[in-house]
């Protein structure tokens, strides 16, 4: 008998402690999908570390946004799309103002469900490229910049450094990718551009399971000699590539990794050897803002952090940062339009496609040299901005060259053909009935 | 015949043409099967002693790994931290036979089978717990292990680059192998624990202590362990990602069979060429990525010859 109790005692007090509580009326409920376990755990817990001290910041600092403490929670989904989906389940019903999946498997998962739940998704430089489509999915949002921006900008920077586009003709250019949603998602978008510009595209899978045993592609790579390389990694995967990189004595400078191949410890793990490896970026590297020394002063000197002290300010924690600038803008943007401090699912999406953030309003948070002015639309969801080259100088990243466009005249027209082709395979797909309100 | 050439004769001539890059391919398989022998070794040390399928090898590579780069981290000389790790595998190893195996004696071998599993989420729980979930570089410098590479120029320009740090993986695995294999036929308790792994009542019977022989196994499993996690941990990272690797060595069991260490190393280096060769010179034809499961495809047409696998004992069932 004691032990029937016992075990419907722990049942019962799991499932509290699992489930997320309701919001209170004078909260507004930030959910944080989040991984700081698991293979990709490298990845994830810088950027759960940036994203969460961000919003404490504001929290601390400032009593939340417009008087409104902020509620922030995390639901660890370990980069598991199944987990990631019952982390949605867990938190649509408790109020939550947007889903953060923080996974490219999750957000694909999710945005059928969320254009139903009438929950905003906010997937941050990942996810499926078409949502910047608003008119079909006025649910989704992936600013600044989509897979495909990113992949048509290394192309771009790629034909500056060949002496323009023409030049690109006859090059081979290879492609290591996570084997999953994520990385299978710039394929289109290179293959389209192999076959305007000329040049050959050869790819090179890493299946999950085989993250840390990467000889074989890159044996491949030594054999097929690719003029350049370009990596969609993610967790374990990136170090490991920098690191059979150096082995094959790949020249680094020729390799390129999207935004999400450039965490600190990814390159680290090539040491000296990994000099000239070049990422994408979109938000200041180091700690020379007014955010970040807020940052530090509110939360993490406060012992309210999680970071590591030797990891603050890191590549991907500022990412992480810069993620919950976007939702705390899109917050006040809602509160805005809405005349009221306390918003609801559907205030935060019009908060999110009326974002405007401007010169005057990034000084103004602290971030001024530390991001592009930034604004969405209801047709543009994602907003194709400018992104940088940062480059490994063997010990920490470097900005290298200007911001510069991705090639957005290629790229719209795409993202408008593969949103047209997402409805016509997920039929009867709803019509947007959402009002816009920036026309 | 386009396609017959392309399977039959193309590879061969690709070989050919390019020796150098057959020596590396070569060179990479074999150091990719030391390493799955490694793994497989610790398998095959837990199985002989108790019958039990480990399924905990994986993440014991990964605590072994995530322990001596941990204790390093917190100041503690690399050597010294290695002796601590060592120390904290016997712990591990004592634990796993007082808590886990003690009680499940004489029980089923799938009852035992899931309480490794259960070890396996145990152990990546505490792990996190203590170490973070963060990859942790290996301390390959600190430890004295060697670093860089040595080309040499094989033909007209051809190169083959070996990496210092698989020399030495390979040396020590030959090492690891040396010792075991005097270990189990040479000692006292060696004798003792093929005599466990042969009948356990009439081990019992002529005195030999289960429970000893038990967590020296899993001890020399720990060991195994710390070394792959070192071995690998220099290639890449420690780090969680390392735990699903360990279940490459499942084809090298199946090959080699589950009770043999000759058959490990063995298993190890056909799985680790035969898979790299595959994937280089016959993958392209189906576009590649054929790696992860072509190991299996091996083990699997051995398995229809020999199902104890090349050095595992013959199953006679007498009717």
């Amino acid at each position: 008998m004691r032990l029937k109790r016992l075990i419907a005692g722990s049942i019962l007090a799991g499932t509290l402690a699992g489930a997320a509580l309701p919001a209170l009326a004078d909260e507004l409920f930030v959910p944080l999908f989040s991984y700081r376990t698991g293979p990709y755990a490298g990845s994830g817990i810088p950027i759960a570390n940036g994203m969460h001290d961000y919003l404490t910041m504001l929290n601390e600092r400032d009593g939340g946004i417009n008087g409104v403490k902020l509620r922030i929670e995390e639901c660890e989904t370990g980069y598991d799309t199944q987990k990631g989906v019952e982390c949605y389940e867990q938190v649509k019903g408790a109020g939550a103002l947007l889903i953060n999946p923080y996974s490219t498997g999750i957000t694909l998962q999710v945005i059928p469900k969320a254009s139903v739940d009438k929950i905003p998704v906010l997937s941050m430089a990942y996810g499926l490229s078409a949502a910047a489509i608003g008119n079909t999915f006025p649910w989704v949002f992936n600013p600044p910049d989509t897979y495909w921006d990113g992949a048509s900008a290394i192309i771009t920077d790629i034909a500056r450094r060949e002496g323009g586009a023409e030049n690109l003709k006859g090059k081979k250019i290879g492609y290591i990718f996570l084997d999953a949603g994520y990385g299978r998602e710039a394929i289109p978008l290179l293959e389209q551009l192999s076959e305007t510009m000329g040049f050959e595209l050869l790819q090179y899978p890493v299946p999950g399971k085989e993250m840390q045993n990467q000889s074989s592609q890159w044996l491949n790579i030594r054999r097929d000699r690719p003029d350049y390389m370009v990596m969609w990694g993610w967790g374990a995967m990136n170090p490991t590539a920098v690191k059979e990189a150096t082995k094959i004595r790949y020249p680094m400078d020729k390799f390129y990794g999207v935004w999400w191949s450039g965490g600190n410890d990814d390159a680290a793990a090539g040491g000296e050897d990994a000099k000239g490896f070049r990422t994408l970026n979109f938000h200041g590297v180091g700690s020379d803002y007014p955010v970040i020394a807020d940052i530090k002063k509110y939360v993490v000197d406060a012992g309210k952090s999680q970071v590591d002290p030797a990891k603050f300010a890191d590549n991907l924690y500022n990412r992480g940062v810069y993620n919950s600038m976007l939702i705390a803008e899109g917050i006040r943007k809602a509160q805005e339009i809405a005349g009221k401090p306390m918003i609801t699912a559907s205030d935060m999406r019009n908060g999110l496609e009326n974002l405007d953030v401007s010169e005057a309003r990034l000084k103004e948070i602290g971030m001024e040299g530390f991001a592009l002015p930034m604004k969405l639309t209801c047709e543009d969801h994602s907003g194709h901005h400018k992104v940088y080259i940062v480059e490994w100088d063997g010990k920490d990243w470097q900005k290298s060259g200007d911001w510069f466009s991705p090639d957005v005249g290629t790229v719209k027209p795409l993202l408008q053909k593969a949103a047209e082709d997402y409805v016509a395979s997920n039929s009867p797909w709803p019509e947007r009935t959402e009002p816009c309100l920036n026309k | 015949m386009d396609l017959l050439y392309s399977v039959f004769i193309d590879p061969f001539v690709q070989m050919a043409e390019m020796p150098d890059f057959l020596l590396q391919v070569l060179w990479e398989g074999f150091v990719a099967g030391v390493l799955y022998a490694l793994i497989a070794l610790g398998f095959v040390l837990i199985y002989k002693a108790s019958g039990v399928f480990n399924f905990a090898q994986g993440i014991m590579v990964v605590f072994a790994g995530l322990t001596l780069v941990g204790l390093h981290e917190k100041g503690v000389p690399a050597y010294l931290a290695l002796v601590l790790t060592i120390g904290v595998m016997g712990l591990l190893a004592l634990a796993v036979e007082r808590f886990v195996m003690r009680p499940l004696v004489n029980q089923p071998d799938i009852i035992l089978l899931m309480s490794t599993i259960g070890l396996t989420y145990f152990l990546v729980g505490f792990g996190e717990f203590v170490f973070g979930g963060e990859p942790k570089q290996m301390i390959t410098q600190e430890l004295g292990l060697p670093t860089g590479s040595s080309a040499f120029e094989i033909g007209d320009g051809g190169l083959l680059i070996l990496q210092h740090i698989d020399i030495a993986a390979a040396v020590i695995a030959l090492i690891m192998v040396g010792v075991l294999a005097v270990f189990f036929n040479k000692t006292r308790i060696g004798r003792a624990l093929r005599a466990v792994a042969d009948d356990h009542q009439a081990a019992l019977s002529v005195g030999i202590s289960l429970n000893q022989i038990w967590a020296i196994v899993w001890f020399a499993a720990g060991i195994v362990a710390l070394t792959t996690g070192i071995m690998w941990g220099a290639r890449s990272d420690v780090s969680f990602a390392l735990e699903i690797i360990a279940f490459k060595a499942l084809p090298v069991l199946i090959l080699g069979g589950f009770t043999s260490i000759p058959g490990a190393i063995v298993g190890g280096l056909i799985i680790g060429v035969g898979e790299k060769l595959g994937e280089i010179y016959w993958g392209p034809l189906v576009g590649g990525g054929i790696e992860s499961w072509l190991a299996y495809m091996i083990a699997l047409i051995f398995l229809l010859f020999r199902p104890q696998g090349l050095f595992g004992e013959r199953i006679i069932e007498r009717v």
